[in-house]
């Protein structure tokens, strides 16, 4: 039995790119070591009734043309949009977050009437830059040291996007992709408050701080996704993010592609400088035209390939590869809403996001806590309800709450993590938002606690970093994940990745996985018709 | 044809002014730069290094000849307070422990990264280019891009990998050896307002080695000041002293000369201003005379100082544990202990462990025992300043014992100066070295600002020349030689 296509991973992007595979043709098998799949998109029962977002917990960068594309929708995916959030500040008071610009608008007067009119001009410049970065989500990067035909014309793409901008908006543009978020949101708002929830999207996932020159970027790479065409717009997956993962896979059976879960890889069978299938855990073989690969770079070229089969400036380069994991994450079920005493009641402010940290320095001092090796003290925290929208996830008048933290590194004071870091990690957490919601504690009926261990052992991500790898420029474009293989090839012909270490990222985006199909149809030359171009930002 | 002259002054006697001065009265203007200090030299006397005058500046101005010369370059010594000393000279470090796998590695990354500081050094020559420009500078770039590509496939990409990378990855991803990582850490940090770990702050380590090594003048840094007056005045230059510009004054919406602050004033074709910029278009123009955008953009211009400096005077000559007096001295025992030293000043606050480059003037001049150094990291606007000035000291002072036992015990007069000294006593603003922080988002047509990059501003007939203006600071004289060429261009 031989297949076209044998994707390692049953994560989004290894989904993604066997659909495309799938309805191009292809005899295409994923296989997953896990007895589920969805890698870090999984909705699991981990306690009796409650439906977790596990890992991932945000919809928001899924790039609406692949859901177009695989028809996702109509396998049952459902996008709900956040309805608002807020900042609870230590003074007992909060910052409320809506759907509608206008609304922020107000809001943002009730602090800072200044404020209020610079949030127009930030929003429109934020916007200009998304409209420019868009196109290149779905583009495989060009490689800057060769000169062929594709690098040439994607150069020439770039230059033609450059060209059309003004002298004055290429100089924005330079400035925000390398300064600190900290430092551009200055330049915009008086108000600690604002500043601080602004900032939010520029250290999730990252190991970096709000006053990292870079950090801006990161925002950008939150804030470039729409709901419903809603640029910057987040929202939840009806039934918990397993519903992506769980939409592709139908997806993929529709187009006649397979799934084997609980089948771990072992090696990447190389022949004649060529992959050939891969060799199972269990010894098993399975054999293909082509192997890809959906874990991150670290895991398929250090851990399952042997070393004896790369270049030595590759194997160097991976191993230099920055993974540092800086996210941990609370997985709540509660036996009732939580209150917070200081939101008006009926408010919309729980259905979206909750954050406690109301200064960017705040903010700094967690990530000065992650660079010495210790968990934040004072963390940062993403809290939302999405049962306060989706009523699928847990029984009625029960809640399901998701809390992602950051910082916790990958190895507290160089050394693993132990039962009792975990417990205390878990305790800081829980007792800042005890906080701002008393009682709280009290209907905790189970906490799921994710450090970068757990991240680690369960969903692969080496050092437990979410995005499968740092988005710094030195990690980021043709840089992506090593230069000269930013085209979703590696040094073994017929090995290809399509994870979050390739560009343009991770985030539950589905973009990596889009683009690395694209890159071996053409490779194939069974063309890329299937697949539509980005849609432009309105 | 010869070009009709011009009445030109320039504002500020740094060594931009200087050089700026001296290049544009070389060709025939009248120039008068005035200076409101009672010595020329500006901001150079913070200084205790030099990278070495551009050689452009050196050669024209004919520097030698009017007495400037050098000691030998310095190899930097990394001081350890239990273990051997380290020497680097170039790429060659040595010291007792030090394993031969990591000298050879220390030397491959300093010829790579020196390969990419050569690349790089052409760009600090030219006046940065126009982006959305009609004509050929778009060609301009391309070319440049060519002459990147030129270092070879592997370079380029290599290149292109690090050029925004961070200094602690770079040296932690190359070498094991704490020390090492620490100079690279220190050397990229000095003078900026950023951590090792900050992303983009290789590119400072990279600008340093394309400027050259550590220099000290014979006679120390006023004699780089007096050498270029002298040399300036023998090309024309009119040099006025103890005259302060309190404004700019403004014709017909045009820079038309200054007002000093005893009211005299002073009409001249081209005004140069070789002060920081934010001083420039806030203080000396005012908001009257710009657009209202560019107005708010010059006072986002960031310049944060994050550096002290330290000097005193000794009634022994200090022993740091044997190592060589006239070295550079550096403790910085780790790119950590850097980063941490960091920390604090983003917050006002203070660093515990300072990191610190020591110079040991009588040992280049003679004289009576002194010791300079540059401290980091300071904080530039803490709440309370004088419990911050003294805690600094302390914990400097701490250090330098530390690593050089009993050198407390012979501090006869001390100074101390904390950013906010420096920016009153030189008018840096925020107390940075470079008039506006040296960074990435601050470089080349960014610097000091987008619609000012190229030395000209949006006021006809106002130019910048100082080191707030590509290619920034260190005392070379590279953004005042640049700006005069951009005038002498325009003038054409």
């Amino acid at each position: 039995m031989s297949y076209d296509a044998l994707i390692i991973g049953a994560g989004h992007n290894g989904l993604v790119a066997a659909c495309y595979l799938a309805r191009a043709g292809m005899k295409v098998c994923v296989v997953e070591k896990n007895d589920w799949i969805g890698g870090a998109a999984v909705s699991r029962e981990l306690f009796p009734g409650f439906t977790y977002s596990n890992c991932s917990y945000v919809s928001s960068l899924f790039r609406p043309e692949i859901m177009r594309d695989l028809e996702l929708p109509r396998h049952g995916l459902q996008i709900l949009p956040y309805e608002g959030g807020a900042v609870l500040t230590r003074n007992g008071g909060y910052l409320a977050m809506f759907r509608d610009h206008d609304a922020n608008r107000r809001e943002f007067a009730r602090h800072s009437p200044r404020d209020a009119e610079a949030y127009d001009r930030y929003s429109r410049d934020i916007l200009r830059f998304c409209r420019f970065i868009r196109p290149m989500l779905m583009r495989t990067p060009p490689d800057p040291s060769r000169f062929r035909p594709r690098d040439l014309s994607e150069l020439a793409f770039l230059g033609r996007q450059i060209g059309a901008l003004s002298e004055g908006q290429i100089a924005a543009m330079v400035r925000f992709w390398t300064m600190s978020i900290a430092d551009f949101l200055d330049e915009y708002f008086e108000n600690p408050v604002i500043k601080a929830y602004l900032a939010v999207s520029a250290i999730i996932g990252t190991a970096l701080g709000p006053m990292s020159p870079g950090s801006a970027y990161v925002l950008l790479h939150h804030y470039m996704g729409d709901v419903d065409g809603n640029v910057g717009a987040w929202g939840f997956a009806r039934g918990g993010m397993g519903a992506i993962t769980q939409a592709l896979s139908k997806s993929l059976a529709a187009a006649g592609g397979e799934i084997r879960a609980g089948q771990g890889v072992d090696q990447v069978l190389v022949e004649g400088g060529r992959a050939v299938g891969v060799v199972l855990a269990n010894g098993d073989e399975i054999r293909a035209r082509r192997v890809i690969s959906n874990m991150d770079v670290k895991r398929t070229f250090l851990g399952h390939v042997a070393e004896k089969d790369l270049p030595g400036d590759f194997v160097k380069r991976v191993r230099a590869f920055k993974t540092r994991g800086s996210s941990g994450k609370l997985n709540i079920a509660l036996d009732a809403a939580p209150v917070f005493p200081a939101l008006p009641e009926g408010s919309p402010m729980l259905k979206g996001d909750l954050h406690f940290t109301d200064s960017m320095e705040r903010m700094e001092r967690a990530y000065d806590d992650w660079k010495d090796g210790q968990f934040s003290r004072d963390p940062f925290q993403d809290a939302m309800i999405p049962t306060m929208i989706d009523p699928t996830m847990t029984p009625p008048g029960k809640h399901f709450m998701s809390c992602f933290v950051q910082y916790a590194p990958p190895k507290i004071a160089g050394r693993d993590w132990t039962d009792a870091d975990r417990d205390a990690f878990r305790d800081t957490c829980l007792n800042q938002i005890e906080a701002y919601a008393p009682g709280f504690k009290n209907k905790v009926l189970h906490v799921e606690v994710r450090t970068p261990r757990e991240l680690e052992a369960e969903v692969g991500l080496t050092e437990g970093n979410i995005f499968q790898g740092e988005l710094t420029f030195d990690q980021l474009l043709f840089n992506r994940p090593v230069p000269g293989y930013a085209d979703y090839r590696s040094p073994i012909r017929d090995l290809w990745i399509c994870g979050s270490s390739t560009h343009p990222g991770g985030g539950v985006m589905g973009a990596p996985g889009r683009n690395a199909a694209a890159e071996i149809l053409r490779d194939a030359k069974l063309g890329t018709r299937g697949m539509r171009d980005a849609y432009p930002v309105l | 044809m010869p070009i009709p002259s011009s009445e030109i002054i320039v504002i500020g006697a740094g060594v931009n002014g200087l050089a700026c001065a001296a290049r544009l009265a070389g060709q025939g203007h009248r120039v008068t730069l005035v200076e409101a200090a009672s010595a020329p030299g500006g901001a150079m006397a913070l200084a205790h290094l030099t990278p070495g005058i551009d050689p452009r500046v050196a050669k024209d101005m004919d520097l030698a000849r009017h007495g400037l010369t050098f000691h030998p370059e310095l190899a930097a010594t990394l001081l350890s307070q239990n273990s051997p000393h380290l020497t680097v000279r170039g790429g060659e470090a040595s010291g007792g422990d030090l394993d031969p796998t990591e000298v050879a590695a220390f030397r491959n990354l300093h010829k790579r990264l020196s390969r990419f500081a050569a690349a790089l050094a052409p760009f600090r020559a030219m006046t940065p280019p126009r982006l959305a420009a009609k004509g050929n500078e778009w060609g301009k770039l391309a070319r440049l891009g060519l002459g990147l590509r030129a270092m070879g496939k592997a370079d380029f990409r290599e290149f292109l990998r690090m050029i925004l990378i961070n200094a602690h990855d770079a040296a932690t991803d190359e070498l094991t050896d704490d020390r090492l990582r620490g100079l690279i850490a220190f050397d990229a940090t000095l003078g900026g307002w950023l951590g090792p770990r900050s992303p983009n702050s290789l590119i400072l380590y990279l600008n340093r080695l394309a400027m050259g090594g550590a220099l000290v003048p014979k006679g120390g840094m006023a004699a780089v000041a007096g050498a270029m007056a002298q040399a300036a005045q023998a090309k024309g230059v009119t040099l006025r002293l103890n005259a302060r510009v309190a404004r700019l004054l403004v014709e017909a919406d045009q820079a038309s000369g200054v007002e000093l602050d005893s009211g005299e004033k002073l009409h001249a074709d081209l005004v140069v201003s070789a002060i920081g910029p934010k001083a420039t278009f806030r203080d000396l123009v005012g908001p009257r005379h710009l657009d209202t955008g560019f107005y708010t953009a010059a006072g986002h211009i960031r310049a944060r100082g994050a550096t002290a400096r330290l000097a005193l005077s000794l009634t022994a000559p200090p022993d740091f544990r044997g190592a060589d007096p006239a070295g550079r001295l550096i403790i910085a025992p780790s790119s950590e202990a850097v980063e941490r030293a960091w920390n604090p000043v983003k917050y006002a606050g203070v660093p515990d462990r300072p990191v610190m480059e020591i110079t040991l003037p009588h040992a280049h001049d003679g004289g009576p025992p002194r010791l300079t150094a540059l401290v980091q990291f300071a904080p530039h606007d803490p709440a309370d300043k004088a419990a911050a000035k003294a805690r600094m000291l302390e914990n400097t002072l701490t250090v330098l014992e530390d690593h050089a036992p009993g050198l407390s015990a012979t501090i006869g007069e001390t100074e101390f100066l904390m950013p906010w000294e420096i920016e009153a006593r030189y008018g840096l603003a925020g107390g940075n070295w470079h008039n506006g922080d040296l960074a990435v988002e601050q470089m080349l047509f960014l610097r000091p600002m987008a619609g000012a990059a190229r030395y000209d501003t949006p006021l006809p007939r106002l130019w910048l020349a100082g080191s707030g203006s590509h290619p920034g600071g260190w005392v070379t004289g590279a953004a005042g030689w640049n700006a005069a060429g951009g005038i002498l261009e325009a003038l054409r």
